[in-house]
């Protein structure tokens, strides 16, 4: 008789968008039909490993398939039951795996590896033993302490010293009890309104390794002596969250959530709250606010939610990448995880790399790394292996950064220096097709949408930059535009309570500073480079290349194609609606853009 | 959507359950008006003014909340609501040219209802499967890689199966 192979199919968003549930039905139904007499794989659903440009993948045993499709899956039927078979057209190339074994996975350790819906899993994987190690032989002092030498900060964006929000929370004074039913305690909040566009690590740890941010909040929860969580999840998580549920549920009976866990006197509950979509629930005070049932609005700090919190009484509030870290450095100690990074960053960071990149999915790298290292490291390069113009880190509070400076270190310090920001790790890559104007456009659309309204200069002055931007890209940029940008730019980085107002002109800042060249080309030059802009482009047919097959001229949809069989075409411009289908279907390179 | 019944019996079990839970009153309105959401597809004014009136949290701040938050719609929807990611590199890869097919092929834009009743479409913010982009959720189904011919295709898909059903239900 032959052992059973392992088999995982990987269904996360991105799995199961690519088509993964069709595989795993495929798969598990087979194998429940064939012969389980003889030997019983079994087909277990894994999260994101974070190669999303292959999905869907099957792994057996220690094989991995990629893209799979109907017939890749019949294939790997076969391979299992020893018949003939091409599976391995589906098996990942050496360079691909290269791409794992190039990072350090501290997050992610566990996704794509594990079941995420079965618990057992996760404590073959030493999982809880370090929540255990928490409760029985180390005093919250103790706990802070390791977190102190681990240098772990807040992944979420502004890498506040997790330490330090911990130890506040701690000594903050519970108080009085509000009122007679409300009794004074503490509360451990989870953020996992992960609304960065561009940024996706928090899903996938959610999704594929849930377990490893409940110990994290768990032993967050011994440390600042709290016995209430919460997970402020957001709704357009679905998956996310009934994974989440069923997490719980599973901890809750194997008595690491709940009462006395592992027999001691120390008690923790936890409960998913879905967000209402709203990108400044990201911000403490307003995620507390909407918790509360409220408009989700910041409000001035302090008192910090270490010191009044959800309903008035201290809370410590970390994202999920943070509190996933959290079990790895108490089973290997602090200073191994400070051993990773850089002076003042310390351990591992993930970064979620989308855009231009051939590449794309989540790389987890220690900190120190440079941004070419990532990009053309682990991101295989740029697509059709055009120019890298610029990455955009930070998500809407963060900044372009040009190719030029490829080379700055990730870390936080050196990349504030560039006007960007780390933010919670999104990278999206831009090539010489990417408008950098037409992007600050598009972030401060973003924030201009995304402003809760409560500070003057955030609600109106993004709503402005919006408009002037929106004029350059629409070909009525005028004389003194750059100089209006960086006005309001600075007032409402001055004039906004929080970190939203605060950060919203980076990407035009940024923009401004490494692509001004770019902004004049618009406004006085009337043209757009990157042939991104509509309003700015304008199409010709050259007529020594047109043979006259007449298929532009069919496809227009305003009619604003005349010619002859045989005889060059011509776009009457009063009429052309710009839209490029008579690009798209010339086969003779006929039509330029100018 | 039809909103089915003016007295909301359907509300009624979470109303009861929100009512006996006098602790955490104000911070269970926003499951309470996700539930409503899900039950009636959308809401309404009456909506609103019912559940204003049973939990005794006033209107306005009703109101305000609603508004505040891009989940809750006030107006009904088409049958299968699609979300249009317009998040980062969804824009960089080319949603721009996916919201113009989506468009084109409903006749409709952004947030109204197709003439059939089968679709409405709203640009959301990032759905994070950014390394899918561009990308599109119709109801619990994410859509990725996007292009243009290939939307048509999916919502061409998605009014066959609307009609298949709708002969299947006439004949029996």
């Amino acid at each position: 008789m032959k052992t059973s192979p392992k088999i995982t199919v990987g269904k996360g968003s991105c799995g199961i968008a690519a088509g993964a549930s069709e595989i795993f039905e495929i798969l598990s139904n087979t194998i429940a039909n064939h012969a389980p007499d003889v030997f019983t794989p079994s087909v277990s659903a894994v999260g994101c490993i974070g190669m999303c440009y292959l999905e869907p993948i099957v792994n057996v045993d220690d094989k991995t398939f990629i893209k799979v499709d109907q017939k890749g899956a019949g294939e790997i039927l076969k391979l299992i039951k020893g018949e003939e078979n091409h599976a391995e057209n589906y098996e990942i190339r050496r360079e691909d795996l290269e791409i794992l074994s190039a990072q350090t996975r501290v997050a992610l350790q566990n996704c794509g590896i594990i079941n995420p819906e079965d618990i057992r899993e996760y404590i073959e994987k030493d999982g809880y033993t370090a929540a255990r190690k928490c409760v029985l032989e180390m005093s919250p002092e103790d706990i802070i302490a390791e977190i102190k030498t681990s240098g772990l900060s807040g992944r979420g964006g502004a890498g506040f010293p997790t330490w330090f929000k911990w130890q506040a929370a701690r000594n903050a004074s519970a108080g009085n009890s509000v009122s007679p039913e409300r009794k004074a305690k503490k509360y451990i909040i989870c953020n996992a309104d992960e609304g960065d566009p561009g940024a996706f690590m928090d899903r996938a740890i959610l999704e594929g390794d849930p377990h490893a941010m409940l110990e994290g909040m768990l032993i967050a929860a011994r440390a600042i002596g709290s016995d209430e969580g919460i997970i402020y999840v957001r709704a357009e998580y679905p998956l996310a969250i009934i994974r989440l549920e069923k997490a719980i549920v599973q901890a809750r009976e194997k008595n690491f959530l709940g009462e006395n866990i592992f027999g001691s006197d120390f008690n923790f509950n936890l409960r998913i709250k879905a967000g209402a979509g709203a990108f400044v629930c990201g911000e403490e005070t307003a995620l507390i606010a909407s918790l509360e049932g409220q408009r989700g609005m910041p409000r001035l700090k302090p008192p910090f939610p270490a010191q009044e919190g959800y309903r008035k009484m201290p809370s410590n509030i970390n994202n999920v990448e943070t509190y996933a870290n959290v079990p790895w450095i108490i089973r290997n100690g602090g200073s191994k995880f400070a051993a990773m990074g850089t002076e003042n960053s310390k351990g591992t960071k993930v970064f979620a790399l989308t855009g231009k990149i051939k590449k794309g999915g989540l790389a987890e790298v220690p900190m120190g790394k440079t941004i070419n290292d990532v990009v053309f490291g682990v991101g295989g390069g740029i697509q059709g292996d055009r120019k890298l113009k610029a990455v955009q880190m930070g998500g809407p509070s963060g900044g372009c950064i040009p190719a030029e400076l490829g080379n700055t270190q990730i870390d936080y310090r050196t990349l504030a220096q560039t006007g960007a920001i780390m933010g919670s790790g999104g990278m999206v890559v831009m090539d010489d097709t990417t408008c950098m104007v037409d992007m600050a456009r598009f972030f401060l659309d973003f924030t201009c949408k995304e402003s809760c309204g409560k500070c003057v200069h955030c609600r109106i002055g993004t709503r402005r930059m919006s408009e002037i931007l929106e004029r350059i890209c629409g070909g009525e940029g005028r004389d003194g535009d750059i100089e209006l940008l960086e006005e309001l730019a600075e007032n409402i980085k001055q004039g906004s309570l929080c970190a939203l107002g605060q950060t919203a002109p980076n990407p035009v800042l940024t923009t401004l500073r490494y692509f001004r060249n770019e902004y004049e080309d618009h406004i006085t030059g009337r043209k757009c480079t990157a042939l991104q802009c509509k309003a700015l482009l304008s199409y010709n047919i050259e007529p020594k290349a047109c043979v006259g097959c007449t298929l532009c001229a069919k496809k227009c949809p305003a009619g604003a194609i005349t010619g002859a069989v045989k005889v060059p075409h011509k776009i009457i411009h009063d009429k052309c609606v710009k839209c490029g289908e008579c690009v798209n279907v010339c086969k003779f390179n006929a039509v330029a853009i100018n | 959507m039809n909103c089915n019944c003016k007295n909301f019996t359907l509300l009624e079990p979470y109303l009861q359950k929100y009512e006996g839970d006098s602790a955490n009153k104000e911070g269970n309105l926003i499951p309470l008006l996700q539930k409503a959401q899900d039950l009636y597809g959308y809401l309404p004014p009456d909506l609103l003014a019912h559940i204003a009136e049973r939990t005794g949290i006033k209107l306005a701040k009703i109101i305000g909340v609603v508004t505040f938050y891009t989940q809750f719609r006030t107006k009904p929807a088409g049958k299968n609501l699609i979300l249009l990611c317009q998040g980062t590199a969804c824009h960089v890869n080319g949603s721009p040219a996916i919201e113009q097919a989506l468009k084109e092929e409903l006749g409709v834009n952004e947030d109204e209802i197709t003439d059939d009743g089968l679709f409405t479409y709203n640009n959301v913010a990032c759905l994070g499967c950014c390394s899918l982009s561009p990308v599109m959720m119709l109801g619990d189904k994410t859509y990725g890689n996007l292009t243009k011919d290939g939307t048509v295709e999916i919502l061409k898909n998605v009014r066959r199966e609307a009609l298949n059903i709708e002969s299947a239900e006439v004949k029996s």
